[in-house]
């Protein structure tokens, strides 16, 4: 079977496997996010905690407790950074340094993952699995909660209360990632993922020479890793590391881990506003884009234009041979599109266009289908867009849902997307004009690629790299803090507040000037406009990176 | 008492730190940790070791570099792939190259410390190597005979365009000669040590010259992995080691061929990955059949 072929089938199994299970699994997590009895637990947790799990929330509350949990979760991850030294399991390590500890506590808590360090020689163990892998689970329920309390907005009416925080976030770690990584991580270590405590086996090796075989908690590390699309390596490597992705089934695990929430949580979406095919309109967008992703990134690295593809005969440098090609770019894709930033392979050595289209995959905004929680509310913004927009054509005040999409809506809508475009290229062109872009390995283009990239993911709160820059440096860890904090939590504030200004409104009843949204007709403008919208903020920047690279 | 409520939501978000960090951070790990323990999964989470001769020589997952002290492969041994990991194969150290698709010029101080080779010419240089060791060609397209990037720097009269004034080939220093003697009519110049071509206006261009579009050194020789520790290697770049290890040995080429094909794991339900040669356990094989001499 020709390495095409093997690999076309590999992205069908991966929509197949989707299509099969996001509807019972939706339905699942609807219960969850619905439900109102308490397991024994969870009441426990409740008390614990300190919190009434009956008491609903406007959307101020809900959203500062998301900050305050956000905000502690922070301080706690940088502080145990910075004591690493003091607790068990240091394997010897320093504490990290200020600026490091800074940047990946935000890292962790946005839900990013960007990783300025490498994780063998900075971390232990302890720090990584009591600490980062915490947040792992935690910053993933956030986003769903968000996400569910917008939904909440467009469901709910003349009320101004858009549920609990503390019960959404117990209840969707308790009840949907938990189990899903316990038989994750068992189904990983089958396959050979590490999970222990060990600080390292010292063997020689056949020819004399010596090799650390490293050990840590991997598998419980790497499943929420994939599924919580957060994307931080236990090992600098990530996914490349033979001990986190063992095999090529591994390796479809893996994806398929990476994109079950996301594709899912659409059906939530219909079940709770009681139209599924509201959530079928949904998911088909974010389908659509997604395809095209993949598509693109397999056929720019399987062609394997540029100088060096060329020279080798193939666009492997970067890449394992148990992935090769196509497993490698499908993998990009995936964790580019949604917000994981998981490598299996190293986008830096990427083809100039395949490079390109995976910097475009976080650039369309982590829609598509995006992070869990975070890519759902991301496509319902550019769906109220989109309906402001045709509301504009025919000269009718824009309705989704029943909801009116007035001037205050609109305005959370236009500032939740204008954030992260900000961030991105004011963010690369300081790096340019304070001369931190001389940390890039590559000269040329393609140092502007990788700058771009930088603050593409970190705006986006991908959290993965073209990883020859080096941003081990304070200017670099503080600025892409920065832009993780503001890229993840400005969002959410709008979202929040755009979900209380909607649960206010009485319903308008569908009226024949309605625009019908769940028609494939509203599917195709929501991805024109999320096209559009995206080309014309960022083509300039890529025009000078990979464009002018690759062509 | 009651608490302002932005004082309590903070004490509410601590203790949810806490129980949270408690039940995900200490009890799911260290019960997955304990899962691990069950015989028939305590070797693979403990990272798949594999002995010989009663000694931990490594993990089956890992890859190693199978040459001597000074670097130099050792021929009776499958040759892993290049690695990017501190100084190959280094667990402790993991990275990729992360050199782009056009870096094709070398920096040359002519001080070994600061000099940088280009990732075309690591190609290139790996290329010859490989086929100088194996007996195979070990041309490439856009390579110099003498292994490394086939790059010139054009000047023009008029920056981008015009009349072609000077041609230097960038990669290569004295007291090597140039790959083409000429490029539109003008002489081919070595490069200088210390000289800044592309930075002077030179356009960088590569020539492809003319070897074969399909090389006979495969592209998993001639790379480094992502992880730098890849244990596989492709079977076509095991096939062109067979004869110099067999010879080594003083095995017959047919034995040998029939261990890589065991060693040779293939895509997972037939589509998934690609075919690959586990080269510690090809090589462990080895040492069992056919001991050095």
């Amino acid at each position: 079977m020709s390495m095409t072929t093997a690999g076309v089938l590999f992205v069908l199994s991966l929509v197949v496997a989707l299509v099969a299970v996001h509807r019972p699994f939706g339905d699942h997590m609807h219960r969850v996010v619905a439900g109102t009895r308490s397991s024994r637990i969870e009441r426990g947790i409740y008390r614990l905690v300190g919190v009434n799990p009956a008491a609903e929330q406007t959307w101020g509350v809900y959203a500062r407790s998301v900050l305050a949990f956000s905000a502690v979760s922070l301080l706690f991850l940088y502080a145990f950074q910075r004591l690493q030294n003091h607790l068990w399991l240091s394997l010897g390590f320093d504490p990290v340094v200020p600026h490091g500890a800074w940047n990946t506590a935000v890292s962790f808590v946005t839900n990013t993952n960007w990783q300025w360090y490498s994780g063998e020689s900075t971390m232990g163990h302890l720090v990584q699995m009591a600490g980062l892998a915490v947040q792992n689970f935690v910053s993933a329920a956030v986003g769903i909660a968000v996400a569910v309390a917008l939904v909440r907005g467009f469901a709910r009416s003349r009320t101004g209360e858009l549920g609990n925080f503390w019960v959404d976030l117990t209840r969707v770690t308790l009840r949907i990632l938990l189990p899903i990584a316990v038989l994750g991580a068992f189904a990983l270590m089958l396959g050979g993922v590490v999970q222990n405590l060990s600080g390292g086996t010292d063997v020689t090796t056949l020819t004399g020479g010596t090799q650390t075989v490293t050990g840590g908690p991997v598998a419980s590390q790497e499943v929420i890793k994939e599924l919580g699309t957060n994307g931080g390596g236990f090992y600098n490597v990530n996914s490349a590391h033979p001990f986190e992705n063992p095999t090529t089934w591994t390796n479809w695990l893996e994806i398929f881990l990476i994109l079950l929430i996301p594709f899912s949580l659409p059906r939530v979406f219909g079940r709770m506003v009681g139209q599924k095919r509201q959530g079928y309109a949904i998911v088909a967008v974010m389908a659509i884009l997604a395809l095209a992703g993949i598509t693109l990134t397999n056929v720019f690295e399987l062609t394997g234009d540029g100088t060096v593809p060329q020279a080798v005969g193939a666009a492997l440098e970067g890449k394992e041979v148990r992935f090769d090609v196509s497993n490698s770019a499908t993998f990009a894709a995936a964790t580019t599109l949604t917000s994981t930033g998981a490598v299996n392979s190293f986008h830096d050595s990427y083809t100039a266009l395949g490079g390109m289209t995976v910097l475009g995959n976080m650039m369309l905004g982590e829609v598509a289908p995006g992070g869990v929680g975070a890519g759902l509310y991301g496509l319902l913004i550019l769906a109220v867009i989109t309906v402001f927009v045709a509301g504009l054509m025919v000269g009718r005040t824009p309705e989704y849902l029943g909801k009116k999409i007035g001037s205050r809506e609109i305005k959370f809508a236009s500032m939740y997307f204008l954030i992260t475009p900000a961030l991105v290229l004011t963010g690369t062109a300081a790096a340019f004009a304070t001369g931190n872009d001389s940390t890039a390995l590559n000269v040329g283009p393609h140092a502007l690629s990788e700058v771009l990239y930088a603050f593409a993911s970190a705006s986006n709160n991908n959290g993965s790299a073209f990883a020859g820059i080096t941003v081990s440096t304070p200017w670099w860890n503080t600025a892409l803090g920065l832009c993780m904090l503001f890229g993840r939590f400005l969002p959410i504030i709008f979202v929040l507040a755009l979900a209380g200004s909607l649960a206010r409104q009485q319903p308008t009843p569908a009226s024949e000037g309605t625009l019908p949204t769940h028609r494939p007709l509203f599917v195709g403008m929501v991805v024109g406009v999320t096209v559009v919208l995206v080309t014309l903020t960022f083509l300039p920047a890529l025009a000078l990176g990979p464009l002018a690279e690759g062509l | 008492m009651r608490l302002p409520s932005w004082l309590s939501q903070h004490l509410a978000a601590l203790r949810a730190v806490l129980v949270f960090t408690v039940l995900l951070g200490l009890v799911y790990p260290l019960a997955l940790a304990a899962v691990g323990r069950l015989p028939g999964l305590d070797g693979k989470a403990d990272g798949s070791l594999v002995t010989a001769g009663g000694k931990t020589v490594g993990s089956s997952l890992i890859g190693q570099s199978f040459t001597d002290a000074d670097g130099n492969p050792v021929p009776r041994y499958f040759q892993s792939r290049p690695s990017a990991a501190g100084e190959g194969y280094d667990p402790t150290s993991t990275a990729a190259s992360n050199l782009g698709p056009e870096s094709v010029v070398d920096t040359l101080t002519g001080d070994e410390e600061t000099s940088a080779q280009s990732l075309l010419t690591q190609v290139c240089a790996r290329s010859k190597a490989v086929g100088e060791l194996d007996g195979v060609d070990g041309r490439r397209p856009y390579c110099t005979p003498d292994g490394v990037g086939a790059v010139l720097a054009v000047f023009r009269a008029d920056g981008l365009t015009g009349r072609t004034t000077r041609v230097v080939s960038v990669n290569q220093v004295a007291p090597a000669t140039p790959f083409v003697a000429s490029y539109q009519g003008v002489p081919v110049e070595l490069a200088e040590p210390g000289e800044d071509y592309v930075a002077a206006g030179g356009l960088v261009t590569p020539i492809r010259g003319d070897a074969p579009a399909d090389p006979a050194v495969p592209a998993d020789a001639v790379t480094a992995s992502g992880s730098g520790l890849d244990p596989h290697i492709s079977p076509a770049y095991a096939r062109i080691q067979v004869a110099r290890v067999a010879r080594e040995r003083g095995a017959d080429p047919a034995a040998v061929r029939r261990l890589v094909a065991e060693h040779t794991t293939g895509r997972a339900l037939g589509f998934m990955g690609a075919p690959g040669v586990n080269v510690l356990e090809l090589n462990l094989a080895l040492d069992e059949a056919f001991p050095a001499r």
